[in-house]
């Protein structure tokens, strides 16, 4: 049932259901009681007996050497049961370096330090008031060596953040950058297409931009926790994690363990946003549990959260060939600032640097895209997995070439979109990718065509929409196993993490459409890898599409399984027998199971050494934004006063659910694009708190908000569907963006839209510059 | 050290805490109520909202020893006997809830609020909700979900 919504709140989405009427219908969260009641399980709520806690000690320089670390008056500090550093580490995890893409991370830091904040010392005390104590009495001497911050001085600084490369050979593309030294180059990933220089010399005109997004923070409200404990098999390790599986090979891989001795649980998360992926706290507490031989557990702060993965800042320099209104070669040059540690930056910068030149048709195209190290915290994956900072940057670009060539946005946009069959810069065709629907959808709302108010005396009024486009990441695999018990009742297994996205709801409603039972009495249960099989992790929006196929290959294994039961029991065909009685006539009790069991991963054909490929991608997501903004022009204060929201999702699976992912996606990269931005002095970051870093509260957020799924359907998506959690957020920096230049002539091509930098930029234009 | 005596929930309890322990982690510690929940610990992002003689507090702020003699309410406080209250039902029913940590915060605060402007327009929304923070900004739902449990809640009264 949907309430009436009195406000002009987010908009009513269709519901179109199929077969049995499970999927498509806006199922209320199956854990949405536990959720109301404060009784939803957490990471957080965990205590073990004998359970430690741990408390960290970090670096206070950005480069450095360690000389010394004096730990005596933390140990003397009565309560401190042990103080440890990377040499107690070594003796229970000899070679203790991580990460999904390099093995670069240390568990603690090991003779030098890469960033301020990065963990270097660990008190363990029973109170966690003394272990916060006694971390403050530690000291550490450094030689301080010289650091580098900006991703563009990173490609060519003395300064080199780690001595030699260490990647963690799981990626063919990375194998040539095994043991390389003097560089700060994690990865470079070049794509050429066509002639871009012809291109060049026979366009009618050139266009050139470059534009930055900077360090935001994902700051899920549950902060980062982790639990180990040591069992009479191996070890158990409770985490607010996205990546179950991936935990468990890598702390397998660091202890020399078989897979099975490693247990890693996961109840609900409170948020996560790509902040809680591969090893975060984990070695660690895996390490200081095997150590001490008791139960540990580690909570971050809010303020440490800035310590520990930050959304990439990048700089993006975009150059376009256009002839008779046509974009007809496009340079794009991205440099993605990846922090001291590489987390899954390498990854992004060619799975989504691929998608650089935008959803457009372009003939000519070369991309050069490289993740660098610098000496910030690590940069990783944050709703979007890079192209928000790419749609950023190449639809305010297409915006200022249209504005340039006094040419209508939508118009332009529309004569260069790429279409269904249509290559992309890959050589990949498009398929199930809805961007021209997304477009006209979003110029019909925002009623693009039609006069606009443009505000009067120093309130100026305007209008901007962006369109922007997403790989899923390939090729990931998903395994999922649905059991009948001899009830009737069903229960899935799957190690898709529910972090707030509703993967529970969603993956028991395609069980349920399939076994035709109501989705609300299907049990999910929630990733334990000795209990759920293995999943690549819950990032980018794979989930739904991923995990949803292997969960509908389960539930139709069941089912046919159920059938092949129907027929050993004597049951015609067809007929109406109730699934319990099934079990009763073979097993003369109450008995049994029926396992069905589903894997799937999708076809996928790596780059050529050109960055080409016929298939880089199971699905493309695509989503658009529109906003109506008004501009104070004596403050430069922005006021978004609407904004509409199109994306193509495939078949909505939970409209309800959809429209919430959309919104809330909007909403985040909205907080990125106004207000956001890691403040850092020298490497040190000078607002690590809530009451310095702002993000949209329920006053910031535009009054108008409408959000739309296209018709659409991912032909090979569990029952039409595809991803929907990152689409959201495509275009609504640039959409914000051309808004502020349709209202009052300024362009801005940094993030954060600030009122200062768009003050700063007025008076520029008035020829009154301010001063810095 | 002190020992403190207060209501919980209804039931009369006691606590031997140290002067610098909030409530919030008196309550999960000692009580086993989970609801409540440090998150940014400056009072900033109302996830550790709880009731204390029937007014919001931030509990990571407010000290444990200040709840003597006073009566404490928790989100586990409110259904009784597994039933909803009519703001946990339309929270349910809106979809407010997504990643759930920031719930509890809200739910009591929509209290609050109901309280003090039983039809409340969306600027005494966002106005009594400002101090609450939702990552997954499930704001519009939350907006949503308190406008219809004012319209039952006051359907209910007369």
């Amino acid at each position: 049932m949907r309430p009436a919504r009195g406000h002009d709140g987010i908009s009513v989405m269709a519901t179109r259901t199929i077969g049995s009427g499970q999927v498509g219908r806006s199922v209320p969260r199956l854990e949405g009681a536990a959720k109301v009641t404060g009784r939803a399980d957490y990471v957080h709520n965990l205590r073990l007996p004998k359970m430690l806690i741990g408390k960290i000690f970090r670096s206070t320089v950005a480069h450095g050497r360690i000389k010394s670390i004096d730990v005596s008056a933390a140990k003397a500090l009565p309560g401190v049961y042990r103080v440890v550093t990377i040499d107690d580490i070594k003796a229970v995890i000899p070679h203790p370096f991580y990460g999904p893409a390099f093995h670069d991370q240390p568990i603690l830091a090991d003779g030098k330090v890469h960033y301020v904040g990065e963990p270097v010392a660990v008190v363990l005390a029973t109170d966690p008031h003394i272990a916060e104590e006694a971390a403050s009495l530690i000291e550490a001497d450094y030689d301080e060596l010289p650091a580098v911050f900006d991703e563009i001085e990173a490609m060519t600084s003395k300064a080199v953040v780690h001595d030699e490369l260490k990647p963690a050979g799981t990626f063919p593309d990375l194998k040539h950058l095994k043991g390389k030294k003097d560089t700060n180059i994690a990865l470079d990933f070049h794509l050429r297409r066509g002639d871009t220089k012809k291109a060049f010399a026979e366009a009618e005109h050139v266009f050139e931009h470059t534009f930055r997004s900077q360090q935001v923070l994902h700051v899920p409200l549950e902060p980062f926790v982790s639990v180990a404990e040591l069992t009479e098999t191996g070890l158990t390790i409770h985490t607010a994690s996205q990546s179950p599986s991936f935990v468990r090979i890598e702390i397998a891989r660091l202890l020399g363990w078989p897979e099975n001795k490693v247990r890693v649980k996961v109840p609900y998360l409170g948020g996560g946003f790509g902040a809680k992926l591969y090893i975060k706290l984990e070695a660690l507490v895996a390490a200081l549990a095997l150590l001490v031989q008791r139960p540990v557990k580690i909570s971050l702060t809010m303020e440490e959260q800035f310590y520990t993965l930050t959304k990439h800042a990048a700089t993006f320099r975009i150059k376009s060939a256009v002839k008779n209104g046509k974009v007809t070669g496009r340079d794009c040059e991205v440099w993605w600032n990846g922090g001291a540690y590489a987390d899954i930056g390498p990854r992004i910068t060619q799975k989504s640097g691929f998608t650089a030149p935008g959803p457009y048709d372009i003939e000519n195209v070369s991309i050069d895209s490289y993740s660098l190290y610098t000496n910030l915290t690590p940069a990783g994956a944050l709703r979007g997995f890079g192209i928000p900072q790419l749609v950023w940057a190449y639809e305010s670009h297409t915006d200022m070439m249209a504005r340039s060539l006094k040419l209508d946005p939508v118009d332009f946009r529309r004569n260069n979109i790429l279409r269904d069959g249509r290559a992309q810069a890959t050589g990949t065709a498009m398929k199930d990718a809805a961007i021209e629907a997304v477009l006209d959808r979003l110029a019909l709302r925002m009623n693009m065509k039609a006069p606009f108010d443009r505000g009067t005396g120093t309130l100026k009024k305007g209008r901007g929409i962006a369109v922007g486009f997403k790989a899923s990441i390939s090729p990931t695999t998903s395994i999922a196993i649905v059991n009948i018990a001899a009830d009737g009742s069903v229960t899935l297994y799957c190690s898709t993490v529910d972090m707030g996205q509703g993967s529970d709801t969603a993956n028991a409603q395609f069980v349920a459409e399939i076994l035709n039972v109501p989705a609300e009495s299907v049990k999910v249960v929630h990733p334990d890898t000795d209990v759920t099989p293995y999943d690549m992790a819950t990032l980018g929006s794979r989930s739904l599409y991923h995990m949803g196929n292997a969960v509908r290959l389960a539930a139709e294994d069941a089912k046919a399984k159920l059938a092949a039961l129907a027929r050993e029991v004597g049951v015609p065909e067809g007929s109406n027998v109730p699934v319990a009685e099934l079990f009763q006539k073979k097993y003369k009790m109450q008995a049994g199971n029926i396992i069905g069991t589903g894997s799937y991963i999708p076809n996928y054909v790596p780059p050529d050494a050109n960055g080409l490929t016929p298939d880089a991608t199971p699905f493309w997501m695509v989503g658009g934004t529109g906003v109506e903004v008004e501009v104070d022009t004596e403050t430069g204060h922005v006021k978004v006063t609407k904004m509409i929201n199109v994306a193509d999702v495939g078949r909505p699976v939970n409209p309800r659910i959809v429209e919430t992912q959309l919104s809330g996606a909007a909403t985040m990269q909205f907080g990125f694009t106004m207000q956001e931005k890691i403040e850092f002095d020298g490497g040190q970051i000078t607002n690590a708190s809530f009451a310095d870093y702002k993000i949209p509260s329920i006053v910031d957020i535009p009054r108008t908000m409408q959000n739309e799924a296209v018709e659409s359907e991912q032909g090979t998506g569990p029952f039409g569907a595809k991803g929907v959690g990152e689409s959201g957020t495509f275009g609504v920096s640039p959409a914000i963006a051309n808004a502020i230049e349709d209202a009052c002539g300024v362009r801005l091509t940094e993030l954060p839209l600030t009122a200062e930098k768009i003050y700063r930029a007025l008076r520029t234009a008035q020829g009154k510059p301010l001063e810095d | 050290m002190r020992t403190i005596n207060f209501t919980l929930n209804g039931e009369q309890v006691s606590a031997h805490v140290a002067e610098h322990q909030s409530i919030v982690e008196v309550l999960r510690d000692r009580f086993d109520l989970f609801g409540a929940r440090e998150s940014c610990a400056q009072g900033l992002c109302g996830c550790c909202t709880v009731l204390v003689d029937g007014t919001a507090v931030s509990g990571c702020l407010y000290l444990a020893a200040f709840a003597d003699g006073k009566k404490v309410t928790t989100i586990e406080g409110l259904a009784q006997n597994g039933k909803l209250t009519p703001i946990q039902e339309a929270f349910l029913e809106a979809g407010a809830a997504q990643c759930g940590f920031c719930t509890p915060g809200f739910v009591l605060m929509a209290g609050q609020l109901l309280e003090a402007h039983p039809d409340p327009d969306d600027d005494e929304i966002r106005h009594y909700l400002s101090g609450n923070l939702c990552r997954c900004a499930a704001y519009p739902e939350i907006i949503a979900a308190v406008k219809l449990a004012a319209g039952r809640l006051r359907a209910g009264r007369t």
